[in-house]
């Protein structure tokens, strides 16, 4: 069964959310999801750009309180 | 109070020494001992290594004997851990030895992994070991003209190094006078120049004056060392003539074989430095997992809270302090200037404009380093 498993980059700024998904990413299994936390505005879009290029998977992005919630799925 | 310190690079080094001194009448008295185990009798100023990498610098300037950095009270011994008993507040070294404490503190730093790229550690130059950074040297030394590929791994170490190697690059090929003749192209991981902001703002119309070409959302899949070509994991790919690459990083070997974290990056509270589960267990440096820099100043500032706390307890029985996330890191950014970048948890770094003082301030911590892991500064 894949596993969820939260990246917790809220209030960080190096080497920030994107780079720390990019990590987890690389070690996580075919059909995972990672959930990335982060507090900065421009992740909502700075993880979707980097998904849709390498070709993983957009599962929802989502606002809580002050925290984005980005649940991508890899594929490959 | 038995306190060991596992570790004796720049976070090691300045905690077993913060220790030494918080807690000198309680050594005296023989109410507490720091032992510290390291793998090397010498200390390495790491930074240092892109100096030598174009010749600024020779190798035996980046050592010391660790031993003389460190406060007389300190048990200091060469003989790294091999097996961590974290449930039995134990740990075996390689000469076989069984060391009992009451707290330990694990500062066992990174190592690169240019392995886990296929054609990487064949195809491109290192400046992140001694003997990288002199090899980088002499292929520097040797090349006349073509294309100079810089790529980065994560997570990495330095997170600055990438910029600073290529205003590096810049400089060296101009003083050469065959600037024109080089072709520099950078490539980053996500979709900016670098991961700060402001330091990729500041950056980026730099790079553009210097001719710096740069691809962003580029994460290195293999080197084809045969024909000179790196690819990304997004499809793209680069000719050189010469690769710089800045490797993905993990912890030490020990620190994975005994599962204390995936990849050797320990699950740490980020205020607390604890490892997760245990109370008496400090992490500090680039062996925690925490979404901080990999950096000297990291360490030194977590060094500083585990001292503090580790204190406390043997004082007053508690901790007195957190870590917020706090980094400074100096930029060179060529032509005799540098600037900083400084942030925690809560502040963004805001960067000044480059200067002449600032170099000058960096180059003399390249000195100042020594008193700074003494803990006198």
């Amino acid at each position: 069964m894949s596993e969820t498993k939260i990246i917790d980059a809220r209030n960080t700024f190096c080497p920030g959310p994107l780079m720390e998904l990019i990590q987890h990413m690389k070690k996580a299994n075919v059909g995972d999801t990672l959930e990335l936390l982060s507090t900065d505005q421009g992740t909502a879009t700075d993880v979707p750009e980097w998904i849709n290029k390498v070709g993983h998977e957009m599962i929802s992005t989502e606002k809580i309180g002050e925290d984005w919630h980005i649940k991508v799925r890899k594929i490959k | 109070m038995r306190i060991l310190v596992v570790g004796g690079g720049t976070g090691g080094t300045i905690v077993a020494n913060s220790l030494a001194r918080r807690l000198s009448s309680e050594i005296r008295e023989g109410k507490a001992k720091v032992t510290m185990l390291s793998a090397s009798h010498r200390h390495m100023y790491q930074p240092g290594l892109l100096y030598v990498a174009f010749g600024q610098m020779m190798p035996d300037e980046l050592y010391r004997d660790q031993a003389s950095l460190l406060e007389s009270s300190i048990v200091f011994e060469v003989d790294p851990v091999e097996e961590f008993m974290l449930d039995r507040n134990q740990v075996r070294t390689a000469k076989g030895k069984i060391h009992e404490y009451d707290i330990v503190v694990i500062a066992t730093g990174s190592r690169i992994v240019p392995e886990e790229v296929p054609g990487l550690a064949e195809g491109a130059e290192t400046f992140y070991t001694e003997e990288g950074a002199i090899k980088m040297f002499k292929s520097l030394r040797n090349f006349a003209a073509g294309r100079v590929g810089i790529v980065v791994g994560v997570p990495h170490k330095c997170p600055i190094a990438p910029v600073e190697v290529t205003f590096s690059l810049h400089d060296y090929f101009r003083s050469r006078g065959i600037r024109d003749q080089v072709h520099i192209k950078y490539h980053y991981p996500i979709n900016r120049i670098h991961s700060i902001e402001n330091v990729a703002k500041w950056a980026r119309p730099e790079f553009d004056r210097m001719g710096v070409e740069y691809e962003t959302l580029f994460n290195v899949s293999e080197v084809d060392v045969e024909h000179k070509v790196v690819k990304s994991e997004e499809g793209t790919e680069y000719e050189y003539d010469l690769l710089i690459s800045i490797p993905a990083h993990r912890g030490m070997e020990a620190i994975e074989k005994n599962e204390l974290g995936p990849d050797g990056w320990i699950p740490t509270d980020r205020h607390k430095l604890t490892m997760e589960g245990y109370d008496n267990v400090y992490v500090l440096g680039d062996t925690t997992n925490l979404p901080v820099s990999k950096t000297g100043s990291a360490a030194h500032f977590e060094a500083d809270v585990v001292a503090e706390n580790i204190a406390s307890i043997v004082k007053i029985g508690a901790p007195v302090t957190e870590y917020d996330g706090k980094v400074y890191c100096f930029i060179e950014a060529g032509h005799d200037r540098a600037t900083y970048a400084m942030f925690n948890y809560l502040n963004p770094p805001d960067l000044k404009p480059a200067s002449k003082p600032m170099h000058w301030f960096k180059m003399s911590y390249n000195k100042l380093y020594w008193a700074s892991v003494r803990g006198l500064l």
